[in-house]
C-alpha cells in the first residue's frame, strides 16, 4: 500500500461568471515510504499547485474539483479542517521557495519554529527549545541557541532556508515537498542546500515530493521523475530511466537543451514554441503543436498515460528529437 | 493610458460615478450660474432688508415665497448665499489645487529628473511637511495672520490668503507622485533616446516624461479639491477663513450654528447638505477616477 | 523647536504694540517710552530673542494680554480639559477601528462589512465640524439624552488635576466629545487596516503558516496582525497634528475648556503672547508624541533599531 497515491487530480480556477478552467487536469502520484520523487516542469504546468493540492491548500477561489488524495488510506480532500491541520506541519511538511518571504519579519525564528512544535504536541517551553536547537545544529546552522532569538532579516537566504529546513523537520514528517527550494538562492549555496534536504531525507527515512524546473538537480537526489505540462503528467518512471532513455518527446526535448548535452560549438537546443496558457488549451494532446512527430491523432484526442508516457507516438530508442 | 471613448463608456455604465457626476455637475453649474441664477444678490447691501431676518423656508409657517430655504439673521436668503458660498468654496478649492500642483509638479519633476543632493533636500522637505498636518498649519499661519493685520484688511485678502495656505501646504502629494513616476520613466529608453540627440534637461522633462506622468496627478486631484474643500470649510468655521459677509460653504454654518438651539435650523442645515454632497462626489468620483486609471489599483507611496 | 520659537518670536515682536495693551492708551508719552527701555523693547532683536529663548527654558512665556497672567499657566490650566478628551476619543478610536477593520478584511463579503465600507466613504466626507453639529443637535437638542455644552461637573486630584472622569456628570458630558473626536479618524483607519490586513492574509508567510499546521487564529491574529500594525502606526504618526486641529474644532462646537478653545477666543482677542504660547506648546506636543510613536514603532518592527543598539 503506498504511504500517498493521488488519483486524478483536477483543480479549476473560475473564469468570468460561468465557466472555469483546469490548472490540474487528471493527475495520478504515487509514492512509497521514504522514496523520492522529482516533479519537473516549466512555470505554470501545475507543478506547485500539485503540492498545495496534497495539503488542501489551494488558495481561493480555485478549488479541487475532482479526485482524491490517499494519504496512508484516508482521502486528505475528505478531512475536516481540524484533522487536515493535524497532518500539515506534522505529517506532511512544505519547504517553499524564497525563504525571505516564507519566513514573517516581524517575528523570531524561535517563535516561528516553536510554534509548529506546539501546534501539534504537547510540550513545555524549555522542551520546544532545546528540540529546536538540537534540529538547528542537524541543518549545520552554526551557534544555534543566539538564533533563536534572531530574526529572519538577520540572517542570509542559504541559513534561512535551512531554517525552513529545520521546521520542517521539526515534528518527524513522514513526508516532505520541496517546491523549488534553492531556487530563490545564490547558484554557489544551491549545491549545499540540496545536498543537506537529500542527507536528511535519507538519514531520516523521509520521503520527498520535490518540485522543480532544474533536471540537473533531480537526477542527483530523486529515485523516481514526473514530468509535467499543462496540468497533465506526460511521463514518469525511475529517474535514471527517464534520462538515458525519454520516452515522451517533451522529456527529450528537455533533456536535450540541457547545457551539459549539447555538443560542443554547436547552439544551446531550444524546443520551439512555448506551453500554452491553461486558458488556451490546444486540443487533443497539448505538446503537439510544437512536437515534429505529431499526426492527427494527436491533435484530436488526448493521449492516456500508457507504460509511463502519455504519447500516442513514443520514442522506443534513445534517438535524437524529435 | 485608457482611451476617451473607453473612458467616457465606462463612466456611463458605473451608476456611482453617474451619480456623483450628477450632483458635482448640478452644484457646480450652481454656482458659476449664481449671479444670473440667485433670487437675491446677498452681497448686495441695498437688497437686504433686516426685517427679512431668520424667517423659515418657505413650505413653513411663517415662512415668504421670496426666500425659499428662509433666510438668516441677516435677511439674506439661505438660497441665495449657499449658491454664491459653493462658488467660493469651489473657487478656493481648485485655486489651491492648481497652486499645489504646479508647484508640486514641478518640485517632483525636478526631484525625480536631478536626483542627487537636490532630491534629497526636496524629500526630507516633503516628509517634514507631511508630518505637520495641513490643518493645523493653516490654522496656526491664518490665526498670526488675522492677528497681524486687522480685520478688513484681512477679509480682502482671504481668498489669496487662503488658496495660498493651502496650495502650499499641500504641494507634497503631488510632488511625491509626480517623483515616483519621473523614477520609473527616466529608465525608459526614450529618455536615452532624448539625451542623445541632445536635448537639455528641462526640455526632456516637461516635453517628454511629463506628459506621461499626467495620470496619477489627474487621479489625485480631484479628491485634493475635496480635502481643500473641507480644509477650507473648517477654517471658515473657526472664523479664520471666508469673513461673514463673503461667505463660503463654511462660513454659512458657522454663522448659522448659533441659531440651532433658537430653532432657526435652517440656517445650518442646507449648506452644511451643499458642503457634503460637494465633498462626497468629488471624493466618489476621485476614488472611481483611480481604480479606471490605475487598473492594477496601485496604492500611494507609504 | 528651535524653528518653532525663532518664527514665533519674530512675529510676537511684529505683531500690534505690546506696550499698548499692558498699559492702555492714556499713559504719556515719556511713561511709555521709560517703560519700553524697562521692559528692553528696544534692543536689538537678537538680543530679546535670546532672553525670550531664556525666559522660555525657564517656563515663561509672557503674560496673556487678556487674563494678565503667564501665557503658561493659562494655557496649561486648560490641559486637562484636552487630553482628557482626547483620551476619551483614542480609547473609542482604538477599540472600534481595529475590531472593524479587520472584521471587513476577513469577511469581505458580508453586510456588515460593506456597509461598514460605505459608511467609511461618507464618513470621511463630513468635516467634523458638521459632525460635532449633527452630534449637539440630535443628542443635545432633539432627543435631549446628552449634556452638548461645557464639561460638567469635575473633580479635583490631589496633584491639581481637574478630572471628568470620576463624576457621572463629567462622563456624560465628555461622551458626545469624545465620539465626535474620533469619529473623523475611525473611517480612515477602519479602511487602512482593513486594506493592510488583506494584503498580509494574502502573503507567502501566512500560507507558510497555515502549511505548518497552525490554527486559523493563531494564522490570523499573530501572523498577519503583527504586519498589520507597522503601517497602522506610522500613519497614526502622520495623523497627530491632524488630530490637534480636529481638536480645536470639536471643541469649539462643544465649548468645551480646552487648550483649543482657549487659542481660539485667543486670535479673537488678539492677545499675542497666548497665541504665541500656545503655538509653542502644540509645537512641544508634536515633538514629544511623535518621538513616542517612534519609539512605539522600533518596538514592533525588529528591522528597526533605535540607533546604537545592536540586533
Amino acid at each position: 500500500m503506498p504511504m500517498l497515491e493521488v488519483q486524478d487530480l483536477h483543480v479549476a480556477f473560475p473564469q468570468g461568471r460561468k465557466s472555469e478552467v483546469e490548472a490540474l487536469r487528471g493527475v495520478d502520484l504515487t509514492l512509497e515510504k521514504g522514496e523520492r520523487l522529482g516533479v519537473v516542469g516549466e512555470s505554470g504546468a501545475g507543478k506547485s499547485m500539485l503540492a498545495f493540492a496534497i495539503l488542501n491548500l489551494i488558495a481561493e477561489p480555485g478549488r479541487v474539483s475532482q479526485g482524491r488524495i490517499m494519504f496512508h488510506d484516508r482521502n486528505l480532500l475528505d478531512l475536516s479542517e481540524r484533522d487536515i491541520r493535524a497532518v500539515r506541519g506534522n505529517r506532511i511538511s512544505m519547504i517553499f521557495q524564497d525563504p525571505m518571504v516564507t519566513l514573517n519579519p516581524v517575528l523570531s525564528i524561535g517563535t516561528q519554529m516553536m510554534e509548529t512544535l506546539r501546534a501539534h504536541r504537547r510540550i513545555s517551553g524549555a522542551e520546544a527549545r532545546a528540540l529546536c536547537i538540537a534540529k538547528l545544529r542537524e541543518v549545520a546552522i552554526p551557534s544555534p541557541e543566539s538564533r533563536l532569538d534572531a530574526y529572519p532579516h538577520e540572517l542570509s537566504g542559504g541559513l534561512r532556508q535551512r531554517v525552513v529546513i529545520a521546521i520542517a523537520l521539526l515534528t518527524d514528517p513522514e513526508l516532505i515537498i520541496a517546491d523549488e527550494p534553492t531556487t530563490a538562492l545564490d547558484v554557489t549555496i544551491q549545491a549545499e542546500i540540496m545536498a543537506l534536504i537529500l542527507k536528511l531525507c535519507r538519514e531520516n527515512d523521509v520521503a520527498l515530493i520535490l518540485i522543480t524546473h532544474d533536471l540537473g538537480v533531480v537526477a542527483e537526489v530523486t529515485q523516481r521523475l514526473m514530468i509535467m505540462y499543462a496540468g497533465k503528467c506526460v511521463e514518469t518512471g525511475a529517474t535514471g530511466a527517464i534520462i538515458n532513455a525519454p520516452h515522451h518527446p517533451y522529456s527529450a526535448g528537455l533533456l536535450r537543451a540541457l547545457p551539459q548535452n549539447a555538443a560542443r560549438g554547436t547552439r544551446l537546443y531550444q524546443i520551439p514554441g512555448a506551453m500554452p496558457p491553461i486558458t488556451a488549451l490546444p486540443t487533443g494532446c497539448a505538446y503537439h503543436p510544437r512536437c515534429a512527430r505529431a499526426t492527427a491523432l494527436c491533435k484530436a484526442e488526448i493521449p492516456p498515460l500508457e507504460n509511463g508516457a502519455a504519447c500516442f507516438h513514443p520514442l522506443t530508442a534513445p534517438e535524437e528529437v524529435p | 493610458m485608457i482611451s476617451l471613448k473607453g473612458f467616457l463608456r465606462r463612466f456611463f455604465s458605473d451608476p456611482v460615478a453617474i451619480g456623483a457626476g450628477l450632483v458635482l455637475l448640478v452644484l457646480v453649474l450652481m454656482a458659476v450660474l449664481a449671479p444670473f441664477l440667485a433670487p437675491q444678490n446677498p452681497y448686495d447691501l441695498m437688497q437686504l432688508d433686516i426685517m427679512d431676518s431668520e424667517m423659515p423656508p418657505s413650505w413653513k409657517p411663517g415662512g415668504d415665497p421670496r426666500f425659499w430655504l428662509g433666510t438668516d439673521a441677516q435677511g439674506r436668503g439661505v438660497f441665495s448665499t449657499i449658491m454664491y458660498g459653493t462658488g467660493i468654496s469651489l473657487l478656493i478649492g481648485i485655486g489651491a489645487v492648481i497652486v499645489q500642483a504646479v508647484l508640486g509638479v514641478t518640485l517632483g519633476l525636478i526631484a525625480g529628473y536631478k536626483g542627487g543632493w537636490i532630491d534629497s533636500f526636496l524629500m526630507r522637505l516633503a516628509d517634514i511637511q507631511l508630518s505637520l498636518s495641513t490643518l493645523m498649519m493653516a490654522i496656526i499661519a491664518l490665526a498670526l495672520f488675522q492677528a497681524a493685520f486687522d480685520a478688513n484688511i484681512y477679509a480682502d485678502y482671504a481668498i489669496i490668503m487662503l488658496i495660498m495656505v493651502i496650495g502650499i501646504a499641500e504641494w507634497p502629494k503631488f510632488a511625491r507622485t509626480v517623483r515616483s513616476s519621473v523614477l520609473g520613466e527616466r529608465k525608459k529608453e526614450y529618455v536615452d533616446a532624448a539625451r542623445v540627440i541632445g536635448l537639455p534637461p528641462r526640455k526632456i522633462m516637461w516635453g517628454h516624461i511629463l506628459p506621461n506622468t499626467l495620470t496619477p496627478v489627474l487621479v489625485i486631484s480631484t479628491i485634493q479639491v475635496a480635502e481643500a474643500i473641507m480644509i477650507e470649510a473648517s477654517l471658515s468655521f473657526l472664523g479664520l477663513g471666508m469673513p461673514v459677509d463673503r461667505p463660503s460653504l463654511g462660513s454659512l454654518i458657522r454663522s448659522g450654528f448659533e441659531f440651532i438651539f433658537s430653532g432657526s435650523w435652517w440656517i445650518t442645515l442646507y449648506p452644511a447638505i451643499v458642503l457634503v454632497a460637494l465633498i462626497l462626489a468629488l471624493n466618489l468620483l476621485g476614488d472611481w477616477l483611480r481604480d479606471v486609471l490605475n487598473p492594477k489599483l496601485r496604492r500611494g507611496e507609504d | 523647536m528651535f524653528v518653532i520659537s525663532l518664527i514665533g518670536f519674530s512675529i510676537q515682536d511684529n505683531l500690534g504694540d505690546p506696550l499698548r495693551e499692558l498699559v492702555g492708551q492714556s499713559v504719556s508719552e515719556e511713561a511709555r517710552d521709560d517703560l519700553r527701555e524697562e521692559l528692553g523693547l528696544n534692543d536689538p532683536f537678537f538680543v530679546q530673542y535670546t532672553r525670550f529663548l531664556g525666559n522660555a527654558l525657564q517656563g515663561d512665556l509672557g503674560n496673556s494680554y487678556f487674563f494678565k497672567r503667564p501665557a503658561l499657566s493659562v494655557i496649561l490650566d486648560k490641559f486637562p480639559a484636552t487630553f482628557e478628551l482626547v483620551l476619551g476619543a483614542v480609547f473609542i478610536f482604538v477599540s472600534l477601528s481595529i475590531p472593524a477593520g479587520i472584521y471587513c478584511a476577513i469577511n469581505r463579503d458580508s453586510w456588515l462589512a460593506r456597509l461598514i465600507m460605505t459608511g467609511s466613504i461618507v464618513g470621511i466626507s463630513i468635516p467634523v465640524f458638521l459632525t460635532a453639529i449633527g452630534m449637539v443637535w440630535l443628542f443635545g437638542v432633539e432627543l435631549g439624552w446628552l449634556p452638548a455644552f461645557g464639561r460638567g461637573d469635575t473633580y479635583e486630584m490631589p496633584w491639581g488635576w481637574d478630572t471628568g472622569f470620576l463624576t457621572w456628570d463629567g462622563l456624560s458630558h465628555l461622551i458626545l466629545p469624545s465620539v465626535t473626536l474620533s469619529s473623523i479618524m475611525l473611517p480612515l483607519f477602519i479602511r487602512l487596516i482593513r486594506a493592510e490586513m488583506m494584503e498580509a492574509m494574502g502573503t507567502e508567510y501566512v500560507r507558510f503558516a497555515r502549511a505548518k499546521g497552525l490554527s486559523t487564529r493563531r494564522v490570523r491574529y499573530v501572523h498577519a496582525f503583527r504586519n498589520t500594525l507597522l503601517p497602522v502606526v506610522t500613519v497614526g504618526g502622520l495623523m497627530i497634528g491632524t488630530l490637534i486641529a480636529y481638536t480645536i474644532l470639536t471643541e469649539t462646537v462643544f465649548q468645551w475648556p480646552g487648550m483649543g478653545f482657549l487659542f481660539l477666543e485667543a486670535v479673537n482677542r488678539v492677545d499675542t503672547p497666548l497665541i504665541i504660547a500656545y503655538i509653542i506648546i502644540v509645537g512641544l506636543i508634536f515633538v514629544v508624541v511623535n518621538t513616542i510613536v517612534d519609539f512605539i514603532y522600533t518596538l514592533i518592527n525588529p528591522m528597526v533599531k533605535l540607533p546604537g543598539a545592536k540586533g
